[in-house]
């Protein structure tokens, strides 16, 4: 009951609407023609001139600094704050604080941000993004490690701290372990967020060290070729493999904390 | 040492870290973006610390809010959008036996976490004159560079937003409500205004929260599918800040949409404390 047949346009339409643009840039991606817009065939040669295009590549390496980056920092950060919150306070205010950085628009975060390294005279460069990045980085870590942290059972630390451990020892033999799929999986976000980030990154970034968002961006507004679709596929093929990774990863989790 | 002072130190540890990176790298951007609003421009740029409300009063110059509310409307169509797509697919995957509802819920938010810019381009391919809608239709329709396109691709960017709030709300509902407005003789349509709406409300609320503030605040999607002809207060907020360096009046444009949030945030807890 209760399940109208007409609903089904709708929740059709979605994926239709959600994949449509995805799969022709993936076939589009294969064309041996010169036009994005036009198939003409079969052919690999996008792949073999992005392979050779140099400021992609220089994108490529900075993306993947800044993530790396970026991701030790906002797991760390991310994770202490969790247990802090969860363990330490009641106060709602410090748990909206926590949270800010993933509500608030991109836009403002980024010339917040620039603004302030202005002032303070800190230079722009790959360090100035992987800082601004760790920000909500730090956020979304903090948020899935809280969740787990829901589920964890708080009498283990109890018995753990009877049986005479000091909070160290507590810590690093008794929580950390019970929350690993959650950080690794706020980890794995964490990481595909920053290599996917533009807005934040194109505010502090230095203009001679773009990343590679930033490269695509100046791509599409500089005349479009079937490179950024080569590109493009690879890109959402890396994302797609991390984030069911993660996915998988707070499962079996899940699967672990319910045995 | 004592348990009291054991617990100081754990809150140090592990909160102090955190609050202060949030407090160095977030509250103090903040301060200084509302404290700009309160400045004048240099003459080449950068800040004179000279009080004036000069920039407030450009903020309802016909100019600038003429782009406010033009960045209202396309933020307002896509929620709407956004809401009647939504809720459909929200309930229908709400209705779904446990693998489907897990693979159809990773098939929403999958697209989500890639490559944004990638996401908006590709529907270039889409919507330009000699690509794919185009040809498929033998038009030669302009379908790129309107408000049409930009709120395709705010639509596109921010669903997976909409959808998952309304599926926590709907997957919550007790579906033995349902079945006692119909045995009680309501028409589906009538449980539908009745009970599953009023109650999935703060679902609601929070979806076109997460669907507008985004659309409000974005540049990037107006830029690539807008061709620069619609300013958004996103794209004028890029232009004072990156072109003509007028950071007061960039950082009033900023707090203007900080106060859409903050009031939109009030209206949504407002919506599910009643709820």
């Amino acid at each position: 009951m209760g399940k109208p047949r007409f609903l089904y346009v709708p929740f059709w339409l979605t994926y239709v609407f959600l994949y449509a643009p995805i799969i022709v840039l993936v076939v589009m991606s294969f064309n041996a023609g010169k036009s994005p817009y036009l198939y003409e065939g079969f052919s690999l040669k996008w792949y073999g001139v992005l392979a050779e295009d140099d400021k992609v590549m220089e994108g490529l390496v900075n993306t993947l600094i800044v993530a790396a980056g970026s991701t030790v920092l906002a797991t760390v950060l991310g994770t202490l704050l969790a247990v802090g919150l969860a363990r330490y306070t009641r106060s709602k205010l410090l748990d909206a604080l926590g949270l800010m950085p993933a509500i608030l628009p991109d836009l403002v975060l980024a010339i917040g941000l620039l603004v302030f390294y202005d002032l303070v005279n800190f230079s722009l460069g790959l360090h100035s993004v992987v800082l601004s990045h760790a920000l909500f980085g730090m956020a979304f870590v903090a948020a899935v490690v809280r969740t787990r942290l829901a589920h964890a059972d708080s009498s283990l630390e109890e018995a753990s701290r009877d049986l005479g451990a000091g909070p160290v020892t507590t810590f690093v033999r008794v929580t950390l372990p019970q929350l690993t799929p959650g950080i690794v999986a706020g980890a794995l976000l964490a990481f595909t967020l920053s290599i996917d980030e533009f807005v934040i990154a194109f505010f502090t970034a230095a203009p001679t060290e773009p990343t590679l968002p930033i490269v695509i961006y100046s791509m599409i507004r500089f005349g479009v070729t079937p490179e950024i679709n080569a590109l493009a596929t690879i890109l959402l093929l890396v994302s797609f493999t991390v984030v069911i990774a993660a996915q998988r990863m707070t499962k079996i989790g899940e699967i672990r904390a319910q045995d | 040492m004592s348990p009291r002072w054991g617990r100081r130190l754990g809150a140090f540890v592990f909160l102090g870290p955190g609050v202060a990176y949030l407090a160095v790298l977030l509250l103090v951007p903040l301060a200084l973006i509302l404290s700009y609003t309160v400045f004048r421009r240099g003459r080449f740029g950068g800040i004179v610390y000279e009080f004036t409300t000069e920039n407030f009063s450009r903020l309802f110059d016909p100019l600038y809010l003429d782009v406010v509310l033009a960045s209202v409307k396309l933020a307002t169509l896509t929620t709407v959008f956004a809401l009647l797509l939504g809720y459909p697919t929200a309930y229908l995957i709400a209705r779904l036996p446990r693998t489907w509802k897990t693979v159809a819920l990773v098939a929403i938010v999958l697209p989500f976490w890639t490559n944004f810019i990638i996401r908006v381009y590709a529907w270039t391919i889409l919507l330009s004159g000699p690509g794919l809608i185009n040809s498929a239709l033998g038009t030669q329709l302009e379908l790129l560079y309107n408000h049409g396109a930009i709120v395709t691709g705010l639509l596109y960017s921010y669903l997976p937003l909409m959808v998952l709030p309304l599926y926590a709300a709907i997957e919550r509902l007790d579906p033995q409500l349902r079945e006692a407005s119909a045995n009680l003789g309501a028409s589906a349509f009538t449980t539908f205004r009745r009970v599953t709406l009023p109650l999935t409300l703060p679902g609601v609320a929070t979806g076109c929260l997460f669907v507008f503030v985004p659309s409000f605040g974005n540049f990037v999607i107006p830029e690539i599918l807008g061709g620069g002809r619609t300013a958004t207060v996103g794209t004028l907020i890029r232009a004072e800040f990156l072109k003509s360096r007028d950071w007061p009046f960039g950082s009033t444009l900023a707090l203007a949409v900080i106060v859409v949030l903050i009031v939109l945030l009030v209206i949504q807890s407002w919506v599910s404390r009643r709820g």
